[in-house]
């Protein structure tokens, strides 16, 4: 097997590990999410929804668990969002040059970028988890060590095939585009209502009809509908809301995933082939 | 001992309507230093692209270390190495994890790529900066670095495109005792480059490109020789009027005007002849106020071909060959 690609993935790697501030606030980041953020959010919605009687015999808990899930998701989505730029440098500084001129098929460029992207986005979520547990997130309540290490891999299994379409799509418009002002202008665009029209932060039964459509053709909402089942459970109440999920509804938002992953590492696949870099 | 590494047949490129090489065909022998010399924009890095496969080729047909370019251009990429015109080395990498990357993409099997980055290093005079970061090395360093990584495949052609362009004098001249190093060792030298004496000095053989086209191709000296021996350069009351006389004597090879005076190539010893011609400007009653003797340089090769008002039907497109 040919296995090209994990030396781009080599690179990518020791880029992340060598330049020390965007390996710290990238982990950082997200924890300062769940700290300000959440807790902010979290004392004001438990307050308003100390109100409404919790539903018999369902679990009930509190946003910033329900929340904590879409920190997870939010976070994989802008790391791999950005995850691509690193092509986009590599195309105007000439080293894309050195790459496409050498025998490397070109879709392990994209299989390359895509596994390290996916590889930083498993440590921000475990570091989510881990720092999520101590500030009081209630993930995997009452499970044993093996439900937990069932959970964990469960949740990285989304994170991964999530973080792979992101970086595919990534990949794709970083070798179509000229500047990363413009790039980043785009993926900015993009997050906005990848971010506010899914379930990361609030359900979305109470959305408009529209808001509701786009939400289910939304990844985010089915990496968090993934989430959420591994790490809180497939029945319980946050914010007065009953939340239910079945074991179908898991696995059909995983395929969602992965169609998603696959159309976008097609679509790469034809953008780098086409792709002339001198 | 004619044995061609590169094989160009009718190579054409175009961008959109505007045609960047225009039907060229050349070749390069195994072990030998050839250039192609001509002003930016000429079509030489164009050419360059096509050769090493980053530019599809549109039109004829090249052959490159035995492999064909269109059917195979896999082939040809694992039998090049190639140094771009622009520094493309990652600034927050160490030299040797540039080695070894390259030395990772092209598939080298580890224990190989550690002796050959080994080797390299120390050809190139790299080894005290193996761990350090390329945005710690000189310029003349990061330029040895890529001719190392060029090198990492045992290539049996080197690409070059303007190898030492942005380079300090000195740097210069040790990057060419580098690159004959390289050529001795038995590795054939494709370069381009706008430097005169680059071309002279450096290679085994020249084209002049210029409009996409080749204009000539030759040895160095044997280009130098198509201008005559010597080049005589006067200043005269009447330029006109003297470049009459000159025209008509037969020692005299070719008269070119310049921005304020004359440029005669002669056949023979321009030392001898010198005084002979002045005699005879002088006699026609003409004042000559300066006067020149030299020997035809690359510069006066370049300007030759490609000068626009060389000859009537303009510039003139043949090949120089050895007689």
């Amino acid at each position: 097997m040919n296995t090209g690609f994990l030396t781009i993935y080599w690179r990518d790697m020791l880029r992340f590990v060598r330049f020390k501030t965007l390996l710290v606030s990238s982990l950082i980041q997200p924890a300062l999410w769940m700290a300000f953020f959440g807790v902010a959010m979290s004392s004001s919605f438990d307050r308003l929804g100390a109100g409404i009687p919790p539903v018999p015999g369902v679990e009930s808990v509190g946003y910033l668990t329900f929340m904590g899930a879409g920190v997870i998701a939010m976070t994989t989505l802008f790391t791999s969002l950005f995850g691509g730029i690193v092509l986009l440098f590599d195309k105007n500084w000439g080293l894309m040059r050195e790459i496409l001129a050498s025998p490397l098929p070109r879709h392990h460029i994209i299989i390359g970028i895509g596994l390290s992207g996916m590889t930083k986005s498993f440590i921000q979520a475990i570091i989510i988890m881990i720092f999520g547990l101590l500030i009081g997130v209630e993930f995997f309540r009452n499970a044993g060590p093996l439900d937990i290490a069932v959970s964990v891999l469960g949740i990285l299994l989304f994170v991964g095939i999530f973080s792979l379409g992101f970086l595919f799509l990534s990949a794709t418009i970083s070798i179509s585009m000229e500047s990363p002002e413009g790039l980043q202008g785009i993926i900015t665009l993009m997050t906005m209502p990848i971010f506010f029209a899914s379930n990361a932060l609030y359900p979305t039964d109470a959305f408009p009809q529209i808001m509701r459509d786009l939400s289910a053709v939304n990844p985010l909402t089915h990496l968090i509908t993934g989430i959420r089942y591994f790490a809180i459970g497939s029945d319980f109440t946050a914010i007065g809301i009953h939340v239910t999920s079945t074991p179908d509804d898991v696995v059909r938002s995983l395929l969602m995933l992965v169609v998603f992953a696959a159309g976008m590492f097609s679509i790469a696949w034809w953008r780098f082939s086409r792709a002339v870099v001198t | 001992m004619n044995e061609p590494v590169i094989s160009v047949a009718n190579l054409s490129y175009r961008y959109g309507t505007f045609t960047a090489v225009d039907a060229i065909s050349f070749q390069v022998q195994k072990g030998e230093i050839f250039a192609f010399l001509g002003p930016n924009g000429a079509g030489k890095s164009t050419v360059i692209n096509v050769l090493i496969t980053l530019l599809a080729l549109q039109e004829g047909s090249v052959i490159v270390a035995g492999h064909d370019l269109q059917r195979d251009p896999a082939g040809v990429r694992e039998a090049i190495g190639i140094v771009f015109q622009e520094i493309t080395l990652d600034r927050d990498m160490t030299a040797w994890e540039i080695l070894e990357f390259h030395g990772r993409l092209y598939a080298l099997p580890k224990e190989e790529r550690r002796k050959r980055i080994d080797e390299l290093l120390a050809l190139v005079e790299l080894e005290g900066k193996r761990d350090a970061y390329v945005k710690e090395l000189s310029g003349g360093m990061k330029r040895r670095l890529e001719i190392a990584r060029g090198l990492m495949t045992r290539p049996k052609v080197l690409f070059l495109d303007e190898p030492t362009l942005g380079l300090d004098p000195q740097t210069r001249i040790r990057m060419w005792e580098y690159l004959r190093d390289v050529n001795r060792e038995g590795t054939t030298i494709f370069l381009t480059t706008h430097y005169m004496d680059e071309a002279d000095q450096l290679s085994n053989r020249i084209s002049i490109i210029d409009h996409g086209r080749i204009i000539a191709t030759g040895k160095p000296w044997e280009l130098k020789n198509a201008l005559g021996e010597d080049i005589i350069y006067l200043e005269t009351a009447d330029n006109d009027a003297a470049m009459q006389i000159l025209d008509g004597d037969e020692r005299v090879r070719s008269v070119r005007r310049t921005k304020r005076g004359l440029l005669a190539m002669v056949h023979g010893d321009g030392t001898q002849l010198l005084p002979a011609l002045l005699d005879g400007i002088h006699d026609a009653g003409l004042k000559v106020t300066a006067v020149n003797l030299k020997k035809p340089s690359m510069d006066d090769v370049f300007v030759h071909f490609t000068g626009r008002e060389l000859r009537e039907e303009g510039p003139a497109r043949h090949m120089v060959r050895r007689r």
